[in-house]
């Protein structure tokens, strides 16, 4: 491509850091250093195979950005080059992920969350503390964070320290004293089982299916994996082959995990059975709701059985290549899944001729770079393809046009886990767990204001309040004032629907969603509108910006939502309810994709029901 | 070579008329659009659809020779058993869809969407989407007073993530100053509605060079240059393609830019001829928009095959000569 | 190419193409538009091999880049045709029924080795086999070219080398398939269709061919000279004979536009008179006799237009010329009548449909379906005619309809001018995106691309000679010299310099260039000089 370069060049650090990602470069045309006596005369990479790279942006951009701690424009410019990548769409892209910082920033930085569960553990209070010792928010030591997916362990911080050997350390929960500790000792600490065990209070109990080895095996080693019966189910569902594995996942009625509830049978059968080749897994580990932290707790504590599923999906829909794309938030995770990939690569359990079955299947790892969207699957498709996380409109479904355009199967972590479990019980076996409508084990994270926070695995069918019983219900003997179900893009709870059966079909009876099995505990003591608040500014935050009723319908219902909490609504309180109404409407009919679709359910569900902003309570 | 005959004598005619390859004849689809049942071939689009029914559908982000990227969302329309509306502009015709392109839920979208552009951009050069916003009742002023303009390049340096929490006493708005850095346009982004047109414009659906591309994200999201550079500075070669997709004004001309300014633009003296670029040898055609005998803009009709709406830099800018006194006055008659 | 000058295909089907050989062409800056139909092959898949001594914006888009050196097409062009016929992929068939003079055309490729053509072009012969390979076995290639096969002083050589590829690949003729070369004017391509040629009469019908005579001379009431006349390389030279007196001029300033200015200018100084009909005071008109001051065509009257893709279209009136200017059929309607021939009323459509009735392939086009149609594409033979897409199906009829078509081996032959010790460097010429020739009508407008002329050289030869961006320094070739500041350009390569023709008032490039020109089409080697470049001392 003609494309016109005019920043400054990179430094040879710079280009080492990209380098380390992309290997040296082959060619003058395409980053290297000018050599006329072999491209004199031609372009040794040109064309369709230098455009092709694009892929390898988002990866290239985090090598840059863990070494210096931004992304500096010479490192951009030798990026483009390297990649054959325009440098007004880079900076698009740079600019889409707010990990990424275009800006020079310190090299440690300590990322707060102050979202949902944080808030009500004391976020603000750390944000204080590191204000006074790290200065303003603005000087770049320290900044705000939406949900870092450790809310069972809340308040939670993500201490990121660029350099030569970059570190990226999860702190939950975390203390102002552990934070200064950290930056000053500069240890990391990765223990195995004690933080594991904290998060999964059932840990232990043997009837536990999803959860069994977590806490209980080593999670980095494969032998201890398969010592507790990992990849047994990839040894049967071989001697099934492609289609009695699909049968299988059929019979199980096994629905997706990730909020949408799709049969992920016939996902799979729909690509497995797609004319284009290739096809493609793509493991959806962007969990990003706020309240959401089961995925990062399986990866934390039994990646081989994500590899696991992901090869078993792969060999049944004729998939040779999977994409893991884990959040970038999530530095635990993503550290133990690349051991796994490794190992399992070492030991023939990925690569070519999986097994010795004759099949190909490998996966490779993508960190996302901060945004709540990518979570969605077509925009996490585009990520991978190192673009901005935009969701495209659908149809055309993954299933036809997916990642890189190709018929694609995407599963969330926690669908991808009960695979291996289908495959052993069999479809029926499976399907016999839970209930009629809601097949096998379901995971929910259970945080806020309750006795024992973390995931728990449960048959599908128990009611809400037996599970928050089971959690150790509200301490201090407060009353519950409300349950956020399914995350921020799900719906608020009274007390008086506490009853609800925790089953696709119960809640949908109920008028509530699952969603991605977020139960977030709110008791007496809470301000509602402050959470309020709080959703409101997220989903504009996070919004991708792509179509209107979600870009500027986001920012409108913050206001509003300002208005009534600062007492000051135009007209009356009633005329901005209607206005609120037609909000939510307009973004749940005509936004492109989920985020939208849902970013008034939860403020809508609580203003209808819960009073969360009493009038003359002005909360400014 | 002057023994060959065929170099002397044109070629006989062929037989046949050369013909492109035959392409299958697309199969066609039944469906119902407000109740009229309407036959299409199957790669239409519902926007298409409700065309040949002669239903005005309204867009902002579709033009036919972009891809269509759907989305301001304006055209939204009802199909039966869908969750959501889907968009016309792309969703392609299936058989058996039920359409309702002027239900109460259709129309509040639309309204919707045009109080949502109406309460942040600036429509004043959008003629289209304030027919629209008439047609469907939109009202902007619901949502209180605007805030004040942002400074010069403040929206462009808005990273994604946490911003600052709004009192909700003013109705966030993308008004910023103009940015005028060189003589022949200028982007005045408190007119932009982010429909994409442009970007594609400078992409893969034409030009092909890049220079802009969307930055930031959600309510900060903007076209921007790389590293937001002056126009100057950037990978712009001026071709004008943006501005020939631009719906809302935000991207202009300097001539009807300064024309406005000084009061003087008025489409109703003006006329539009089209002809073909005195340039190069491809044959583009011109739409030269002519007001009291000067061109005061150029565009390109999008039905030209050889176009398709697209010129470069001397088709869209390189008529001025034609208007220089200099060189015509010395070369006077009988001189 | 075969009887009728004129790009064997539509600009959509490179759309939908496979391989594009882009030869001495870089239309990314001189077609933009045409480039933009390339960039839709390309989106669609097609492999795009760009055959050009620079690394220009469009060879930065290829699959494949052939930087050859200047003036080797040939060498390149037969041993891509040697290593297809080595390879086995000569398209049989295709040759034994549509072509003739095979077998000669083989026997003169003999020396043209892969090897040899390295040597000669200095492409290294794998990049050239690639391209062979991938061009014969394409379902569907198109080769364009530009100035930079046809200004060189063997240039008809140089498209009869293209031709023969595409003969020995059957790749002309088919949709997607063909040889398109890209007209540098908006009516270049008219203006030859219309009979502005030195043999041809309207609808390239050859002025020595009695029958196609008789139709003008009944027509016109007088009888067609039966001779060919001159080019405006041969007028050039007549004129320093003495043999040709009086030139008359329209719409064009050969003064700046002709290589070797200098001799360029005596030549018109010797004649004895000069009438100059245009819309600028060019530098040719101020030597000028008389000067007719005319109207846009193509905005200031009406008329049409033809371009690369043989498309006649219709040209309008949008705005009134200056007082004074005139439109140039009126002009030349005024001239008659002085001269003793009363033409009536000038107008542009009685005019065409008097061609229509005189040159068959225009037959079909009255401005009535000219409007309707967006333009028409020759040959048009009548009323309910749709012009034809792509040129030559003749030759995949069964028999093949009307006379086969001779391959001609052509042999390599270096520039003119050969480098020496003393003018060690080759420069060649060319446009840049937003100006246009000379520059007369692109000065008009502030492009802020613009940065004036320049010489533009490889780093590595701005290193050894010490100069450094912005400097400026004195060019000299055998024929002048001129002084112009350097700008360093990564896409050449030591030796090869480049300048453009746009900024003739301030840097006369055509001082440099030089005039071979060949004898069959009349075109100088604007694409190769040797010069010198020198340092004008402390800056």
């Amino acid at each position: 491509m003609d494309l016109h370069f005019h920043g400054p060049k990179p430094t040879a650090a710079e280009q080492a850091a990209v380098d380390s990602v992309l290997g040296p470069p082959t060619s003058a045309w395409a980053g290297g250093a000018r050599n006329i006596e072999d491209e004199g005369h031609i372009t040794l990479l040109g064309g369709h195979a230098a455009r092709s790279r694009r892929d390898l942006l988002l990866p290239a951009l985090h090598a840059v950005q863990s070494r210096f701690g931004w992304v500096p424009p010479g490192a951009v410019d030798y990026i483009c080059r390297r990649l054959t990548v325009p440098p007004a769409e880079a900076h698009g892209v740079v600019t889409f992920y707010h990990l990424f910082s275009l800006e020079p920033r310190p090299s440690a930085v300590v990322h707060v969350c102050d979202d949902i569960a944080c808030r009500i553990k004391g976020a603000e209070r750390l944000c204080d503390e590191l204000e006074h010792s790290l200065g303003p928010e603005r000087e770049g030591h320290w900044k705000r964070s939406p949900c870092l997916g450790c809310c069972e362990l809340a308040p939670a911080a993500l201490a990121l320290d660029a350099g030569e050997s970059p570190r990226a350390t999860a702190l939950a929960p975390a203390t102002h004293a552990d934070i200064m500790g950290l930056r000053t000792s500069g240890e990391e600490r990765h223990d195995s089982f004690e933080s594991l065990r904290r998060s999964v209070p059932q840990c232990g109990d043997p009837k536990l299916r999803l959860l069994g080895r977590i806490g209980q095996i080593d999670p980095e080693s494969l032998d201890a994996y398969r010592q507790s019966g990992g990849y047994t189910a990839l040894g049967r569902a071989i001697e099934l082959g492609p289609e009695g594995v699909i049968r299988e996942v059929l019979a199980s009625k096994l629905m997706g995990r990730g909020g949408a509830a799709f049969p992920t049978g016939r996902k799979w059968d729909a690509v497995a059975k797609a004319p284009a080749r290739p096809h493609y897994v793509v493991c959806n580990a962007d969990e990003s709701e706020p309240g959401t932290f089961k995925d990062r707790v399986l990866m934390e504590g039994d990646p081989f059985a994500v590899i696991e599923g992901m090869t078993i999906t792969g060999f049944a829909t004729g998939s040779e290549r999977g994409y893991l794309y884990v959040r970038g938030e999530y530095p635990l995770a993503t550290r133990r899944m690349r051991l796994a990939i490794e190992a399992a690569r070492a030991a023939g359990l990925l690569g070519a001729n999986v097994m010795n079955a004759g099949f190909t299947f490998d996966v490779e790892l993508r960190s996302g770079a901060g945004a709540y969207i990518c979570g969605e699957e077509t925009a996490l498709f585009n990520s991978i393809e190192g673009k901005r996380g935009e969701p495209r409109n659908k149809p055309p479904f993954p299933v036809h046009v997916g990642l890189f355009g190709k018929p694609t199967v995407v599963n969330n972590v926690e669908t991808l886990v009960n695979i291996p479990l289908i495959v052993s019980l069999g479809g029926e076996g499976y399907a016999r767990v839970g209930t009629p409508g809601s097949s096998g084990p379901k995971l929910f994270c259970v945080s806020g204001n309750v006795a024992r926070p973390g995931v728990y695995e449960v048959d599908f069918g128990i009611s809400l309040t037996d599970l928050i019983a089971q959690a150790g219900g509200v301490p201090d003997g407060k009353a519950i004032r409300a349950v956020l179900l399914g995350g921020a893009a799900g719906m608020f709870v009274g007390p008086d629907k506490l009853d609800v059966s925790l089953t696709f079909e119960g809640t949908r009876a109920a008028g509530v969603t699952l969603g991605s099995g977020v139960v977030l505990v709110f008791d007496e003591s809470v301000d509602l509108g402050d959470v309020l608040a709080r959703i409101a500014a997220f989903f504009r935050d996070e919004s991708c910006g792509q179509c209107v009723p979600c870009r500027v319908g986001t920012v409108r219902q913050e206001e509003l939502i300002q208005r009534l909490r600062s007492g000051q609504p135009i007209g009356s309180r009633d005329d901005e309810a209607s206005l609120l109404k037609e909000i939510g409407q307009v973004m749940r009919d005509a936004s492109i994709c989920g985020l939208g679709q849902t970013a008034s359910n939860a403020i809508e569900s609580a203003l209808a029901t819960l009073d969360p902003i009493p009038e003359g309570k002005s909360s400014r | 070579m002057s023994t060959d005959t065929v170099w002397f004598r044109p070629p006989p005619r062929p037989s046949h008329t050369p013909q492109p390859p035959e392409q299958p004849e697309p199969a066609s689809v039944d469906l119902t659009i407000d109740g009229q049942a309407v036959r299409v071939p199957a790669d239409w689009t519902i926007l298409q659809a409700c065309g040949s029914l002669g239903i005005d559908t309204p867009t902002l982000c579709y033009l036919e020779n972009l891809t269509p990227v759907n989305v301001c969302r304006i055209c939204v329309v009802e199909l039966a058993g869908a969750r959501t509306l889907v968009p016309a502009c792309s969703r392609v015709v299936e058989p058996g869809m039920d359409i309702r392109t002027d239900s109460p839920r259709v129309r509040l979208s639309r309204k919707m969407v045009l109080e949502f552009l109406g309460s942040s951009v600036d429509l004043s050069t959008a003629p289209q989407a304030q027919a629209y916003a008439a047609r469907y009742g939109a009202c902007p002023e619901r949502y209180g007073q605007p805030h004040a303009p942002s400074g010069p390049g403040e929206r462009d340096a808005r990273e994604p993530g946490h911003h600052h929490a709004p009192d909700g006493s003013a109705a966030e708005t993308v008004a910023q100053p103009v940015k005028v850095d060189n003589d022949l346009y200028i982007r005045d982004y408190g007119k932009c509605i982010l429909c994409y047109k442009c970007v594609e414009a400078c992409g893969t659906d034409a030009q092909n060079t890049f220079a802009i591309a969307v930055a930031g994200r959600g309510f900060d999201a903007r076209i921007s240059t790389e590293g937001n550079v002056p126009l100057p500075d950037s990978a712009c070669v001026y071709c004008g393609n943006c501005i020939g997709v631009c719906p809302t004004g935000a991207l202009m001309f300097r001539s009807e830019f300064e024309l406005r300014k000084q009061g003087q633009w008025d489409e109703s003296r003006q006329t539009r001829t089209d002809t073909i670029c005195p340039y190069c040898g491809v044959g583009c055609t011109l739409s030269l928009h002519v007001q009291d005998n000067r061109i005061v803009k150029v565009t390109s009709p999008l039905d030209v095959e050889v176009t398709h709406g697209h010129l470069c830099i001397k088709g869209r800018f390189g008529f001025e000569f034609v208007h220089g006194g200099d060189l015509k006055a010395d070369a006077n008659p009988e001189g | 190419m075969f009887g009728a000058g004129g790009g064997t295909n539509s600009y959509r089907e490179i759309e939908e193409t496979d391989v594009i050989l882009l030869w001495g062409s870089n239309a990314r800056e001189t077609h933009p538009i045409f480039f933009h139909h390339l960039l839709k092959g390309i989106h669609n898949g097609a492999r795009l091999y760009a055959i050009d001594p620079r690394r220009t914006s469009s060879a930065r888009w290829a699959d494949g880049w052939l930087g050859l050196d200047i003036g080797s097409d040939i060498a390149l062009a037969n041993a891509v045709a040697r290593e297809i016929i080595a390879a086995g992929l000569e398209n049989r068939e295709f040759i034994e029924h549509a072509t003739t003079g095979f077998e000669a055309y083989k026997q003169a490729l003999e020396p043209y080795t892969l090897a040899y053509a390295e040597k000669e072009t200095g492409v290294p012969a794998h990049a050239i086999r690639e391209m062979a390979h991938a061009y014969a076995k394409a379902d569907r290639a198109l080769i364009c070219w530009t100035l930079g096969i046809t200004e060189h002083h063997n240039a008809v050589d140089n498209v009869l080398a293209l031709i023969n590829l595409s003969l020995l690949t059957g790749h002309v003729g088919r949709y997607g398939c063909g040889l398109n070369p890209l007209r540098g004017q908006n009516n270049v391509q008219g203006g030859g269709d219309m009979g502005a040629l030195p043999d041809r009469l309207p609808g390239f019908q050859h002025v020595e061919i009695a029958e196609y005579r008789e139709k003008f001379d009944r027509l016109w009431g007088v009888p067609v000279p039966p001779k060919r006349g001159w080019h405006l390389s041969e007028m050039l030279e007549a004129m320093e004979h003495g043999t040709f007196r009086a030139l008359y001029v329209l719409g064009e300033n050969p003064l700046q536009s002709e290589a070797d200015q200098a001799l360029t200018r005596h030549r018109l100084e010797s004649l004895d008179y000069l009438i100059v009909q245009d819309i600028f005071l060019t530098a040719t008109a101020q030597m000028a006799d008389v000067v007719f001051p005319a109207a846009a065509g193509w905005c200031e009257s009406d008329g049409t237009v033809t371009n690369s893709e043989r498309r006649v279209q219709r040209v309008r009136k949008a705005v009134e010329p200056p007082a004074g200017a005139r439109d140039d059929i009126a002009i030349l309607y005024d001239l008659a009548r002085r001269l003793g021939h009363d033409w009536g009323e000038p107008q542009a459509e009685a005019i065409w449909d008097e061609l229509r009735a005189l040159s068959p392939v225009h037959a079909g086009m009255s401005y009535a379906r000219l409007e309707a149609e967006h333009g028409l594409q020759w040959p048009c033979y009548d009323d309910t005619h749709p012009g034809e897409l792509f040129l030559h199906s003749r030759l995949w009829e069964r028999p093949v309809l009307g006379p086969r078509v001779a391959f001609h081996a052509v042999e390599h032959d270096p520039p003119v001018e050969r480098l020496s010790d003393e003018f060690p460097l080759r420069l060649t010429t060319g446009r840049r995106l937003d100006d246009y020739n000379t520059g007369v009508q692109t000065s008009g407008y502030a492009s802020p691309m613009r940065r004036g002329e320049s010489l533009d050289m490889s780093p590595e030869d701005a290193d050894r000679l010490g100069v450094r961006s912005g400097e400026v320094v004195r060019v000299t070739s055998r024929r002048g010299g001129i002084e112009v500041p350097v700008r360093i350009d990564e896409a050449l390569r030591p030796g090869l310099t480049f300048m453009t023709p746009h900024f003739q008032d301030e840097v006369a490039t055509n001082i440099l260039t030089i005039d071979a020109t060949d004898p069959r089409s009349g075109t100088a080697e604007f694409k190769a000089a040797a010069i010198r470049v020198e340092r004008l001392g402390v800056t």
